[in-house]
């Protein structure tokens, strides 16, 4: 007689059943429900599943497909082609680093460069604490305050090396509420 | 209580409005309430005011304004008009935060909200606020206290501008005080959809989005459409980096917008539209939203315009992040809900656009534009402009000058003009080496052809392109290898991948580009690069590909020496290129 398989091997290999059988959670329920049926609001609904999580969780694009009525691929493909998404969670202060023409001209590539050295992460990428998301954005609309970056939705401009590094320890510091910026857009 | 108080208490125009002379009424009543506040503290709300902390000047100045007798017999806080309030952008961003004092325009720069309390007591005794607080001239060193006397300016005839940084953007009233909602009323009530295409096609207003097709021409195409239902499509994807005149206009002056949205409805014969905004513009989206939530409560949106049988209906979608989605019909995919991929024209969206339906797509400055059109006629706007091209155009001027921000000029005005009497000119102890106008699409002039005029053929001879109004001027630190190379590793990651020369040829470019500035060329690079430019631009399926070479055929056309430096020499003469530094 052949001997059990171990408890962990059947584990590995048991169904697990349907992995949406149950009911999405209640707040994308709230968001697929006013869109059901409707194949043109693709983005529009991955932006308020975005909002609600801070990103794409896989678990939610598949609810939205199912629910939806479109095929998980072509919700696959435009969640893949526009830059908004992203598909990994947010650090808890987003940095968004201009790289608009006024923003190059001033220097931006070194300031990516530096944040991305001074916090040990690859452009979209987390700090392993959660802390810090470093991403750079086409170009934010204030061209004046070149070199700009955008952390958390308020935008500090005109900076340098030094005020970069200022502004990045006053948010480490500061777990839990954002800091004041210097203004919300 | 003031007379104009006790006019405004009998007779406030109360919405809907119904009719020609409900709106002109409007007009007068709101113009009149305004024109009786002894003195009126407008904030720059733009951006990039917003950015430097204008918001808590704002806060101040409330607080500052509370206690004094003035902001008692005016309307408390709450009441209205407001005695402080917020504006779009006032232009001079390289000043702000701003604050404007109406009537009279004395105009306060890099106000911070220490200094408040003490600017508030000096200007409401009447005398001038603080020295620091006064607009020097960098080079001179004279002093100017109100807007229109300041060079930057002074050298501008703002005319889609004329409401940024006057109106309240989240207050209908304002609106209404300074003409507004009167070309829609025109159109509706004096003219005919067909006078109002032929209006717009006599201004010879063209498409300010960049390609400069006549805008009344587009309207009469989609216009003789068969089709019940049609479209009109602002684009607000103001995609070019280095470029934010369509944000300011719909951040300062929403209802500019939806007012030429409507007349365009009218004369294509469309019943609803779409403003499609970037979603890196949250502060746009949110007034445009709000705007439409007025217009429709003031009944110059739904379904009876004005009173009238004509209706019209406006929804926002916001973008997620493509710069392909701001070609017309990549932007229709993406309203759809897909991957805004650009698809072969013709047919052209005035045939088969949003949905199949004809499509009128206009950009934000060219709507924000029209109901002056109607409003004071062709003649008077084509007046403004060249022979072939009518009126005025916006560009964010941006860079390495004194004065950046938003400005204003007639077509025709050169180049020169535009940077050096508005801009200031190069920063101290530097030079002008060349304006990129354009964007990714556009193309580097050098210093020597700065007198070219600013027009849509007069730019594109030299191999730039109009664009969408970006300008940004580059000094002696700027690298021009390095510039091209950067419009091109942007063009690159934006490119869609739908057709092969646009999908290959950007990277294969990318990739000789780089290697020049890292001091690793081959001799043959250069002819290889013009070869793959010129396949690009002949082969690509949409705009975007078409015209992504532009950075590097002006480049190697004007700065070909700085080529051959990182070539031969290896060495960049601007010193930017960090690979080649310390051989110059």
């Amino acid at each position: 007689m052949a001997a059990a398989p171990s408890p962990g091997r059947l584990r590995k290999i048991a169904y697990m059943g349907d992995p949406l059988a149950a009911p999405p959670p209640s707040e994308l329920m709230g968001v697929l429900d006013r869109y059901r049926g409707q194949h043109d609001v693709l983005v529009t609904v991955l932006q308020q599943i975005q909002s609600v999580h801070g990103y794409l969780p896989k678990r939610s694009v598949q609810y939205a497909a199912r629910e939806l009525g479109v095929p998980l691929a072509r919700l696959y493909g435009v969640a893949t082609f526009y830059n908004q998404f992203r598909f990994t969670p947010p650090g808890r202060h987003a940095i968004q680093v201009c790289r608009g023409t006024a923003c190059h001209v001033a220097g931006s590539s070194t300031l990516v460069a530096g944040i991305s050295a001074a916090l040990g992460v690859a452009q979209d990428e987390t700090t392993p604490d959660g802390m810090f998301s470093l991403q750079t954005v086409a170009c934010v609309g204030c061209c004046s305050l070149a070199p700009v970056m955008v952390v958390n939705h308020d935008v500090h401009g005109s900076l340098t090396a030094e005020r970069v590094g200022e502004i990045l320890d006053r948010y480490a510091g500061s777990a839990e509420a954002a800091p004041a910026g210097e203004g919300k857009v | 209580m003031t007379a104009s108080e006790r006019r405004g208490a009998a007779g406030a125009p109360q919405p809907p409005l119904q009719g020609e002379e409900a709106v002109r009424l409007a007009a007068q009543h709101y113009s009149e309430v305004l024109a009786g506040v002894p003195r009126r503290y407008l904030v720059c709300a733009g951006t990039g005011c917003v950015s430097n902390g204008s918001l808590q000047v704002l806060e101040a100045l409330q607080v500052a304004l509370a206690g004094t007798e003035h902001a008692g017999t005016n309307g408390r806080q709450e009441g209205w008009p407001k005695v402080v309030s917020i504006t779009g952008c006032h232009g001079f961003c390289a000043k702000g935060p701003l604050v404007r004092v109406e009537p009279g325009g004395l105009l306060c720069s890099e106000v911070r909200p220490e200094a408040v309390p003490e600017m508030v007591r000096l200007i409401e005794a009447g005398e001038a606020p603080q020295e620091a607080l006064t607009y020097h001239d960098p080079i001179t060193g004279d002093a100017y206290s109100h807007e229109h006397e300041i060079p930057f300016y002074a050298h501008q005839q703002r005319i889609t501008l004329q409401n940024c940084g006057v109106v309240d953007p989240e207050d209908i009233r304002t609106y209404f005080a300074r003409g507004g909602y009167a070309g829609l009323t025109r159109a509706l009530f004096q003219m005919s959809p067909d006078e109002v295409v032929g209006e717009v096609s006599a201004s010879r207003l063209r498409g300010r989005g960049g390609a400069g097709f006549s805008t009344g021409e587009k309207w009469g195409l989609t216009r003789r459409q068969p089709g019940e239902r049609k479209f009109i499509i602002c684009n607000g994807d103001e995609g070019d980096p280095g470029a934010f005149m369509d944000r300011s206009i719909m951040e300062g002056d929403p209802h500019a917008v939806l007012e030429g949205m409507v007349i365009a409805g009218y004369a294509v014969g469309a019943s609803e539209g779409y403003v499609y905004v970037r979603h890196e513009y949250p502060l746009a989206v949110n007034r445009l939203r709000r705007a439409i939530e007025e217009a429709n409560l003031w009944g110059l949106l739904g379904p009876s315009v004005v009173g009238t049988p004509f209706s019209f209906q406006i929804h926002v979608r916001e973008g997620a992040g493509a710069f392909v989605s701001g070609e017309e019909t990549a932007l229709i995919r993406s309203i759809q809900g897909e991957r805004a991929v650009p698809f072969m024209r013709p047919p052209y969206p005035s045939e088969k656009g949003l949905w199949g339906c004809p499509t009128c797509i206009n950009n934000v400055e060219t709507l924000a534009t029209v109901p002056l059109v109607i409003a004071r006629g062709a003649e008077w706007y084509a007046g403004l402009g060249t022979q072939n091209s009518g009126g005025t155009k916006v560009f964010a001027l941006t860079g390495a000058i004194r004065n950046t921000g938003l400005v204003e000029v007639p077509l025709g005005t050169s180049l020169r003009h535009v940077v050096e009497r508005i801009g200031g000119g190069a920063r101290e102890g530097r030079t002008i080496k060349a304006v990129q106008v354009g964007g990714p699409s556009g193309g580097c002039l050098p210093e020597s052809l700065l007198d070219t005029p600013v027009d849509y053929e007069d730019l594109g001879r030299t191999g730039a392109i109009m664009g969408s109004g970006g300008m940004v001027v580059a000094d002696n630190a700027t690298c021009m290898v390095d510039l091209a190379r950067y419009f091109l590793s942007f063009t690159q990651d934006e490119s869609c991948g739908k057709c092969v020369p646009c999908r290959v040829g950007t990277r294969k470019m990318l990739v000789i580009l780089t290697r020049i500035t890292e001091g690793q060329a081959r001799p043959e690079d250069l002819d290889r690069l013009e070869q793959i430019a010129n396949v690009v631009c002949t082969a690509s399926l949409c705009g975007l590909g078409r015209t992504a070479p532009n950075p590097i055929l002006t480049t190697l056309r004007y700065f070909r020496d700085e080529y051959q430096a990182h070539i031969h020499d290896r060495r960049c003469p601007a010193g930017t290129c960090a690979a080649l530094a310390g051989k110059e």
